[in-house]
C-alpha cells in the first residue's frame, strides 16, 4: 500500500489539549507511503467523515488511519466511511492516541512524541493490511434463556410472542426465581404470587417455549447465531410425561420433616415435593439426599401411591444439545450469608451480629416468607425461636453492602425500599408493635419510591435511626442491639424481639463457572459485564449472549422487567436477519506449507480446524493439510502462533503486519 | 507541565503485547478514567495473547525495547476460551529460553489485565517502566542487530564458506 491518508483528530480539545496535533500530522505525511495527512476538530462528525471520504476520492488514497479514540469506540464508523468512500473496510484502521495517550499523559512534549509513534506503527498497519470480505452465516432463530425468574420468564415471553422458540432453563424444580418467595412488592404493595405465578402458567402454556427445569447448561460451542449449547437435565426419579402433578406422593412420603428452601429453611417438606404449591412445573423431585430409598433402599411409598407409576428411582441425569442463535442469561442473584466467612472468600462476615446462632436475627429474605400468606406462619409474624408475635422489630441496612472493609463496596439498591416495605407490612399485621431502622442513608430514586419511603416514616410510624450496629447479643428471650445515632451523637441500645437483616444482593453461585462456559466477562463480585455500561447495557461482550435482571448487578422488578424486554428486543434484532456478517478476522492454512501435523488442531479452543485431504488426479492421497471452517473460527489465532512451519495464517493480524509495526518501533 | 512529571536521564522503551478484549480494554478504561502513566509504553493489539509469537518479543527487543509487557485476560476469563492458557504454558517455557541465553527476566513481564483493570494497568506499566529505568538500556539484542549475520547477509568469510560448501 503506498498512498495511505492520516486524519488526525483533536477530539474538540480532548486530545489536543495534551497532544499537538498539527505535529503528528505532519510527522505522519513524512511517513514513506503516507500521501496525504490532515488534523481535523471532530473525525467521527458528519463533516469529518466527509473530509475522509473526499480524502480517499481526491488523493486516490488505498489505505486510511483515524488517529483518534479508542477503535473499540469508532472503529466501525471509519471503517463505514472508507467503505463508502469506495475502500475495503479493512483497510482502514485506528491509532488510538486518546485513551492510550492523551488522556493518561500530561507532558505535552512526551504524549506528542508518543502521539507519533502510535501513528508510525499503525501506518505499517494499513501499509500490510488486505482487503477482507465479510463472511456471513446463517442464524438459528431459537433462543435459550438461561435462568427461569422474573427476568428469564419475562425474555422468554416476549422472544415466543414475538413468534421464536425459545427454550429456557432453569436450575431449580421450578421457575419463579426470588419474586415467587415475595411477600408483597414496592412501591405498590401489590402481592407478588398474585403477579407473578400467572406469567410462570404462560410459560408452562406457551407453544413456542420449551421449559427445562432442574436443569443446567453443561457445555456452550459456536458463536452468535449458531450456538450448541449442551443442557444437562438432572434426574428428577419422575418422569415428567407420566407425572399429572396430583401430588399424593407428597403427603404419603414419609419423611416430612425437611427444612423448604422456598421458606428459607423456616417450613417443611417432604422428600419427594414441589417447592411451592405454585410449581411450575408441578412435577415433583425426589430429593435424593434426604430419601430414605436413595440412602438405605427401603421405603419407596411414592412409587408405590403414583396412580401414572412415574416415580422413576433408576432415573439418570440426560443431556440434550440445543441449537440455538441467541442466548439471554437470567441467573440472578443470591444473598449474602452473613453468619459464616466463606473459604476462600475476600468477604469478612459478621461474627459480631450473631446470625445463624441466634435464631430470631433473620435475613429480608426470610421476612418475606414470614409475611407472605403461603408461608410458613400463614402471613403472621411470629417469631422462629418461640413462635410469639414480635413487639419490638429491629431493621438493618446496608448489612455487606456498601462496607468495603468487609469486601462488597458496592449498594444492594432493593434494601432501602423492602426494609421500608417490611416496616409498613410489619405495622399492618402487629399494630402495636414498633419498628426500628438502623440506615446509613435511605436511597429512593425511581417512580413513586420516595413517597413510599416517607409513607414508612411518616404514616406508619417506623423509626429510622441514622447509623449503624456494632454488636448484638441474646439477653434472655431478647435481642440486645448496639448501635449509635450519628445524627443525635449518642449510642442507642433496643432490646429487640426480632432482627431483620437487609444483607447484601450477590451473584449467583457459580455465576462465574456458568461465565466461562459462555465465554463472558464478569466483575470482581461475579456480576457479568455488559459490554458498554451505558450505551450497551444489555448485551454481553460476547456476540449472540444478553443480559437481564440481577446477574447483572443489583436491581428491582421494575428495571429487571425492563431490561429483560431489552434483551428480548436484541434478540428479536438478531433473528430478523437471515444471515449474519462476521468480522473476516478468521484463520487461513497455506496447504502448500502445511505438514500435516495438527498442531493447531490441538490447540483451537473452537474445533474449527479439520483434516482435508490433499489428492492428485488419479484420486491418490497426496498428504493431509489442516482446514480451518471459516464460520467456526473465532479469530484468535493461537494456532499460528503453534504452527511450526508458519503456514497458518489470521487474517487482519499476519506475521507481516506484526512484524512491520514492530520494525517501526 | 505538571509538577509531578520528573525529568528522567533515561527513557526508557517499553512494548506492550496485549489481547484486544481485556488488557486492551483495560488500557481504555484508565484512559476513560483519566488515570496517569508513564508515557514510555508502545502497545500492540492482538486478538488473544495466544495470537503472541515469542519471536515478537525477540524482534522488539532487538528493535530497541527495554522492556516488554505480555498481557491478557485473566485464567479462565479468555474471550476465545483457552488462547491465554496456551500463550501461558508457551512464554513459561520462552522465558526459561531466555532466562538460559543471559536475559535478566526482570525486563519480561507477564501479566493479566482485565478490561475492568484500568488501576491494574496503570500499576502493572508504571512498574515495569521504573523498573527497566533503572536497569539501564538494554544493548544485547541491539547489538546483535547490527551484526550482520543476525540479519541475514552472508559476507563473513566464514559463513560465505560455509554456504558456499553447501551450495
Ligand atoms: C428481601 C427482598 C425483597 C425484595 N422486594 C422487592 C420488592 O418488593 N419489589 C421489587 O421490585 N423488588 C424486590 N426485590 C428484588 C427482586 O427480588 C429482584 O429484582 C428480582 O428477583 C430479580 O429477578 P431475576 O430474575 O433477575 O433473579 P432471580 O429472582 O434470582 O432469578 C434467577 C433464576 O435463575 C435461576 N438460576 C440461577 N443460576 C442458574 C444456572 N446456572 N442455570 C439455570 N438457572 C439458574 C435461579 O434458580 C432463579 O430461578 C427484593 C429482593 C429481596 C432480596
Ligand atoms: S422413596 Fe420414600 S422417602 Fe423417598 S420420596 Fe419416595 S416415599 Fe419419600
Ligand atoms: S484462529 Fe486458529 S486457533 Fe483460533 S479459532 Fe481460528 S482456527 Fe482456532
Amino acid at each position: 500500500m503506498s498512498r495511505i491518508g492520516v486524519f488526525v483528530c483533536h477530539c474538540g480539545e480532548n486530545i489536543s489539549r495534551t497532544v499537538d496535533v498539527e505535529q503528528v500530522a505532519k510527522a505522519a505525511g513524512e511517513i514513506p507511503g503516507v500521501a496525504f495527512s490532515c488534523d481535523y476538530k471532530y473525525m467521527c462528525s458528519d463533516p469529518g467523515q466527509t473530509l475522509l471520504k473526499k480524502a480517499v476520492a481526491e488523493h486516490k488514497l488505498d489505505g486510511v488511519l483515524v488517529a483518534a479514540c479508542s477503535p473499540r469506540m469508532h472503529e466501525k464508523t471509519f471503517r463505514k466511511a472508507a467503505e463508502a468512500a469506495g475502500l475495503n473496510p479493512y483497510l482502514c484502521e485506528m491509532a488510538n492516541i486518546r485513551e492510550h495517550c492523551s488522556w493518561v499523559h500530561e507532558d505535552r512534549d512526551m504524549a506528542t512524541a508518543k502521539a507519533k509513534d502510535i501513528v508510525k506503527l499503525m501506518v505499517e498497519r494499513v501499509r500490510k493490511g488486505k482487503s477482507l470480505a465479510p463472511i456471513t452465516v446463517p442464524v438459528t432463530k431459537r433462543a435459550l434463556v438461561i435462568g427461569g425468574g422474573i427476568a428469564g420468564i419475562q425474555a422468554a415471553l416476549d422472544i415466543a410472542d414475538a413468534g421464536h422458540r425459545v427454550v429456557l432453563v432453569e436450575r431449580e424444580p421450578s421457575i419463579g426465581g426470588h419474586m415467587a418467595q415475595l411477600s408483597e412488592t414496592f412501591p405498590t404493595l401489590d402481592c407478588s404470587q398474585c403477579i407473578m405465578t400467572p406469567k410462570m402458567v404462560d410459560v408452562a402454556n406457551h407453544p413456542n417455549i420449551t421449559l427445562f427445569t432442574y436443569s443446567e447448561i453443561e457445555k456452550v460451542d459456536g458463536y452468535i447465531g449458531n450456538f450448541q449449547v449442551t443442557v444437562k437435565h438432572k434426574a428428577r426419579s419422575v418422569d415428567e410425561s407420566k407425572c399429572t402433578g396430583c401430588g399424593i406422593c407428597m403427603t404419603k412420603c414419609p419423611k416430612k420433616k425437611i427444612p423448604n428452601e422456598f421458606d428459607q429453611g423456616h417450613g417443611m417438606r417432604p422428600a419427594i415435593y414441589v417447592p411451592f404449591p405454585q410449581a411450575v412445573p408441578n412435577t415433583p423431585v425426589i430429593d435424593r439426599e434426604n430419601c430414605t430409598m436413595f440412602q438405605s433402599g427401603k421405603c419407596g411409598v411414592c412409587a408405590k401411591v403414583c396412580g401414572p407409576g412415574a416415580v422413576d428411582y433408576e432415573q439418570k441425569d440426560t443431556f440434550t444439545v440445543e441449537d440455538v442463535g441467541a442466548i439471554v442469561v437470567a441467573t440472578g442473584f443470591k444473598l449474602y450469608t452473613i453468619d459464616r466467612k466463606p473459604e476462600g472468600s475476600p468477604i469478612q462476615g459478621y461474627g459480631e451480629f450473631g446470625y445463624g446462632t441466634i435464631p430470631d436475627i433473620i435475613d429480608g429474605m426470610t421476612f418475606e416468607r414470614l409475611a407472605s400468606a403461603s408461608g410458613p406462619t400463614g402471613g403472621k409474624i411470629l417469631r422462629p425461636s418461640d413462635g410469639k408475635e414480635p413487639k419490638q422489630v429491629v431493621f438493618i441496612q446496608c448489612v455487606g453492602s456498601r462496607a468495603r472493609e468487609k469486601g462488597i463496596s458496592y449498594c444492594s439498591k432493593v434494601c432501602c425500599m423492602y426494609t421500608a416495605k417490611h416496616t409498613m407490612l410489619y405495622h399492618h399485621k402487629v399494630h402495636d408493635g414498633q419498628a426500628y431502622v438502623f440506615f446509613m442513608d435511605a436511597r429512593t430514586p425511581g417512580k413513586g419510591y420516595d413517597e413510599f419511603w416517607r409513607r414508612a416514616v411518616e404514616e406508619e410510624e417506623a423509626v429510622y435511626i441514622r447509623g449503624m450496629v456494632s454488636r448484638m447479643y441474646q439477653r434472655g428471650d431478647k435481642i440486645v442491639v448496639m448501635g449509635s445515632d450519628i445524627q443525635v451523637g449518642v449510642q442507642v441500645e433496643i432490646e429487640a424481639d426480632l432482627v431483620v437483616l437487609a444483607t447484601a444482593v450477590q451473584p449467583q453461585d457459580g455465576a462465574d463457572l456458568l461465565a466461562q462456559k459462555l465465554g463472558i466477562s464478569y466483575d470482581k463480585y461475579n456480576f457479568y459485564s455488559e459490554a458498554h455500561a451505558k450505551l450497551k447495557p444489555v448485551e454481553c461482550a460476547t456476540a449472540g449472549i444478553y443480559l437481564a435482571g440481577a446477574c447483572q448487578g443489583p436491581k428491582d422488578i421494575p428495571d429487571t422487567v425492563s431490561q429483560a424486554s431489552a434483551a428480548a428486543a436484541k434478540v428479536m434484532t438478531l433473528f430478523a436477519k437471515d444471515k449474519l456478517e462476521r468480522d473476516p478476522v478468521v484463520a487461513k492454512v497455506n496447504e502448500k506449507y502445511c505438514v500435516g501435523c495438527f498442531a493447531c488442531k490441538k490447540v483451537c479452543a473452537y474445533g474449527a480446524i479439520e483434516e482435508k485431504e490433499i489428492r492428485d488426479r488419479q484420486g491418490n492421497l497426496i498428504k493431509k493439510v489442516a482446514y480451518v471452517n471459516p464460520g467456526v473460527c473465532g479469530g484468535c489465532g493461537t494456532c499460528q502462533a503453534t504452527c511450526p512451519s508458519k503456514s497458518i495464517e489470521l487474517d487482519g493480524y499476519t506475521d507481516e503486519q506484526i512484524m512491520a509495526m514492530i520494525e517501526a518501533l | 507541565m505538571h509538577a509531578a512529571t520528573k525529568q528522567h536521564d533515561f527513557e526508557p522503551k517499553i512494548v506492550a503485547f496485549v489481547c484486544t478484549w481485556c488488557t486492551y480494554a483495560g488500557a481504555d478504561l484508565a484512559g476513560t478514567s483519566r488515570m496517569q502513566y508513564p508515557p514510555n509504553v508502545r502497545v500492540l493489539k492482538f486478538p488473544c495473547t495466544g495470537r503472541i509469537d515469542p519471536v515478537f518479543i525477540l524482534r522488539a527487543f532487538q528493535k530497541g525495547a527495554d522492556g516488554v509487557l505480555v498481557s491478557g485476560c485473566h485464567p479462565g476469563d479468555c474471550h476465545y476460551m483457552a488462547g491465554n492458557f496456551h500463550a501461558r504454558r508457551r512464554f513459561a517455557a520462552f522465558r526459561a529460553l531466555l532466562d538460559f541465553v543471559g536475559v535478566d527476566l526482570n525486563r519480561l513481564q507477564f501479566s493479566w489485565v482485565s478490561a475492568a483493570e484500568g488501576g491494574k494497568w496503570v500499576d502493572v506499566v508504571t512498574e515495569l517502566t521504573e523498573r527497566v529505568r533503572t536497569m539501564g538500556p538494554m544493548p544485547e539484542f541491539k547489538e546483535l542487530e547490527h551484526e550482520e549475520q543476525w540479519s541475514g547477509a552472508i559476507n563473513t568469510p566464514e559463513l560465505k564458506e560455509a554456504y558456499d560448501s553447501i551450495g
